[in-house]
């Protein structure tokens, strides 16, 4: 059993953090969002740079060969300082579908161009009536020769408006909602036949409604086996979802930390407001929320690679215990900086926001709390 | 950073668990309440792993500990858990021990140590009065010296099973003109001194576990004070960090879920067993994910431990949560029994020992463990004074 963080972890620590700080302040963070193209591509370029966009792929394919902690620890300092680039879409989905499933030849033409920061892609699974099942979907690839038509609707893809390529899941087979017949696929935005409609988020990120209009791929557009990529998704979310977790933590920490801290300055009756007892144990049970969090990611985060029951296990319990810490302490940092917390110029409200999307991304804690139960059922 | 057991770790495992199943007293391995044990039961599973020398593994090797790392004393207390065995009180063992070897004389090493390792003599705590609970610096037991004694004169409470113990530790106050911390100091009582009596303090679930100490005119010799008089306070607040360095209980827990699934699926809830029920089964998996949680807290912990940081404020947490789950798992299985939580004392009348009880058997002790348990976001510093402790020392508040 060991908690430690290897020597190059704790340099991409220092790394990254010293990058949000010095390059990731307030002011440059609220122009960004509200510029043009909503985002930072020299942050981006940065972190190719760093090798932080190569972090989790194998020397063989063009990576530094790190694994779910790189990607905890990256996500954990990119939670602190809300940075919004797309790393989970591109680095994590993106190239998890290609780590995992991709051909020889997929991974050549997709992963280089990944670390190298030159490609940017969405991960297209969500659908207007399909909530947190991977499997209810209405977007359909149809055979067509040797390739395949996609026709459907993807609701709500973060990064799409910056990205070149999309993931895409689509039934191939199989009734609605049946674990057969799903299968995914790679390709790039700009095919003909997809539209979208950009828009931001409320916690400062970009993401489209994605469309597809009888939209022609080749065959070496299918990932993996055909009709059998559930399982697939369902890794490869999980693999998202510690890393979102992550995330959550960083800005969970920071959160917790500018509580306190106005707590010590804001002064009431005469003293300050941290002097009572009332707010210091709310302010003590976010950190004891803070910390259980922390260590259902570490869970989640060290099962990645388990057999499949205790996997999901673990990232469920992650995901259910992590959202209800994100609320308590997006919730209660605002009430203790009373009117302050409700004003968009005070940072901790858009740590309240962030916090708050997270619960809904690749399932919310009912949703995870319901898996649990059903795989607790399995033994 | 990794979850898993070193090959050295697993056999040692192998080689505590091939021990426990050997040696532990077969008819004591399905307990239900100890507060209903004999004297002799309670203490069996103590005299045997003394004479193995394994009743304090905690503590430094040259007093009899067994060296063991944090995490081989994890997998000790998850390897009990499992077995359900009755564990050595933490009087002696986590308590009053520690204090002595570390500030004790060379005399009173030799006079009590070997006592405690054995499982002879047993200890209480005279900590708590009537008027000092959580503020425990407000105690107003005095010890006047007397020549080569203290006349110790006051009224403890709360003193878990004192009705069984040959020896007391107790917080008296020896300067009562100094500030309330710094007059206080910690004397060791022999309980069959003229002038001590016990009261025992029936309990919701009809036990007496915990009593009034009442010490009138009580003799002690000076010999019997640990450390330096009126620096009591430094020595009481070092005993209650090692109190709750194991008071998590992960390991009970996770036993307690397990038994409480099997209970789940015995019961029937509208037609199929209660486990089934969504409403019941989301309890439990909330449970289940929150002592998941805690294990994990205490693990990283037990890392800090290992790499040199001792128990420190971080340990609050570690009761606050485990008390919370440990109340919580006593809630559910209270709930898991429905109707037959209802009958007092397994509906079995006092003059009639040869019933038999009504409903299953796991219904017994159902609503006695949940109305007992509520104790333990009480003592060892209140839930709440943990928070004091976690705003103070952690949050800098």
């Amino acid at each position: 059993m060991d908690f430690n963080f290897t020597e190059e972890q704790q340099m991409v620590r220092d790394g990254l953090s010293r990058l949000v700080r010095e390059q990731y302040d307030w002011e440059t963070r609220r122009k960004a969002i509200a510029s043009a193209s909503g985002w930072r591509p020299e942050i981006w370029a940065q972190l190719a740079e760093l090798g932080i966009l190569g972090m989790p792929f194998a020397e063989a394919d063009g990576g530094f060969g790190g694994g779910p902690v790189d990607a905890m620890v990256i996500m954990e300092e990119f939670g602190k300082g809300l940075v919004i680039e797309p790393f989970v879409p591109t680095v994590v989905c993106a190239g998890g579908f290609l780590k995992h499933a991709g051909t020889a030849a997929q991974k050549e033409e997709h992963i280089g161009a990944i670390v190298a920061g030159t490609r940017v892609f969405a991960f297209a699974y969500a659908e207007p009536k399909g909530r947190f099942d991977y499997a209810d979907l209405e977007t359909t690839a149809r055979k067509d020769g040797a390739g395949w038509v996609l026709n459907g609707h993807k609701a709500v893809v973060i990064g799409a408006p910056w990205a070149s390529h999309l993931v895409v899941t689509a039934r191939t087979g199989g009734e609605r909602r049946d674990r057969g017949g799903v299968s995914v696929f790679v390709l790039a935005k700009d095919t003909p036949g997809v539209t979208t409609r950009d828009y931001v988020t409320v916690d400062g990120r970009r993401a489209s409604e994605v469309y597809f209009e009888n939209v022609s791929l080749p065959a070496e557009a299918l990932i993996g086996a055909e009709g059998e990529g559930l399982a697939l998704i369902e890794l490869v979310t999980d693999e998202a979802i510690a890393a979102l977790c992550a995330e959550a933590c960083g800005a969970m920490k920071v959160a917790h930390a500018m509580t306190v801290d106005y707590s010590r300055q804001r002064k009431q009756f005469g003293v300050p407001i941290g002097s009572f007892q009332v707010l210091q144990h709310r302010m003590v049970d976010m950190y004891t929320a803070y910390e259980s969090a922390v260590s259902l990611t570490y869970l989640a985060t060290l099962r990645l690679g388990a057999e499949e029951v205790e996997r999901k296990k673990a990232v469920s319990a992650a995901k259910v215990g992590v959202g209800q810490a994100a609320r308590l302490i997006g919730q209660e940092a605002v009430q203790i900086h009373g009117g302050n917390g409700v004003t968009d110029e005070y940072a901790i409200g858009h740590y309240f926001k962030r916090l708050t999307i997270f619960d809904a991304e690749f399932g919310n804690v009912d949703h995870h709390l319901k898996r649990h139960v059903a795989l607790s059922a399995q033994g | 950073m990794n979850l898993e057991f070193t090959p050295e770790e697993q056999a040692f495992r192998e080689e505590v668990r091939a021990f426990i199943a050997e040696n532990y007293p077969k008819h004591l391995a399905d307990f239900g309440m100890r507060e209903d044990m004999s004297r002799e039961d309670m203490l069996a599973w103590h005299k045997i792993l003394g004479k193995k020398g394994w009743s304090v593994p905690a503590w430094p090797v040259e007093y009899g500990g067994t060296g063991w790392s944090a995490t081989q004393r994890y997998i000790w207390s998850e390897e009990n858990a499992r077995a359900n065995t009755i564990m050595p009180l933490p009087f002696g063992v986590s308590m009053v021990g520690p204090v002595i070897y570390t500030f004790g004389s060379e005399e009173q090493k030799a006079r009590h140590l070997p006592g405690i390792r054995s499982g002879d003599v047993w200890w209480c705590q005279g900590y708590s009065e009537p008027g000092a609970g959580s503020d425990l610096a407000n105690l107003k037991t005095s010890a006047v010296r007397d020549g080569d004694h203290y006349i110790v004169n006051g009224q403890k409470t709360w003193t878990t099973l004192a009705q069984h113990a040959d020896w007391g530790f107790f917080l008296v106050r020896t300067d009562p003109d100094a500030k309330p911390q710094e007059g206080i100091s910690f004397l060791l009582i022999d309980m069959k001194s003229p002038g001590v009596e016990v009261k025992p303090i029936k309990l919701l679930d009809g036990s007496y576990e915990v009593n009034e100490t009442w010490l009138t005119d009580v003799r002690v010799p000076v010999e019997n004070l640990v450390g330096q008089e009126n620096k009591g306070w430094t020595y009481a607040k070092f005993l209650l960090a090692h109190e709750r360095s194991g008071i998590a209980g992960v390991a009970r827990s996770k036993r307690g879920i397990a038994r409480l699934r099997e209970i789940a699926a015995k019961e029937t809830a509208y037609g199929q067993p209660l486990i089934k029920d969504f409403d019941f089964a989301r309890k439990v998996s909330q449970l289940e994910i929150d002592l998941a949680a805690l294990e994990i807290t205490e693990l990283r912990t037990l890392a800090g431990e290992q790499a040199g940081k001792g128990p420190g404020p971080e340990s609050s947490i570690l009761k606050i949560k485990g008390t919370e789950i440990q109340q919580r798992l006593t809630e559910l299985t209270l709930e898991a029994v429905g109707v037959y939580g209802a009958p007092f004392n397994g509906g079995i009348a006092n003059d009639n020992t040869n019933e038999h009880p009504v409903g299953p058997d796991y219904a017994q002790h159902a609503a006695g463990t949940y109305f007992n348990m509520r104790k333990t976001s009480i003592y060892g510093g209140s839930n709440e004074i943990q928070r004091n402790i976690i705003a103070k020392m952690i949050l800098g508040l």
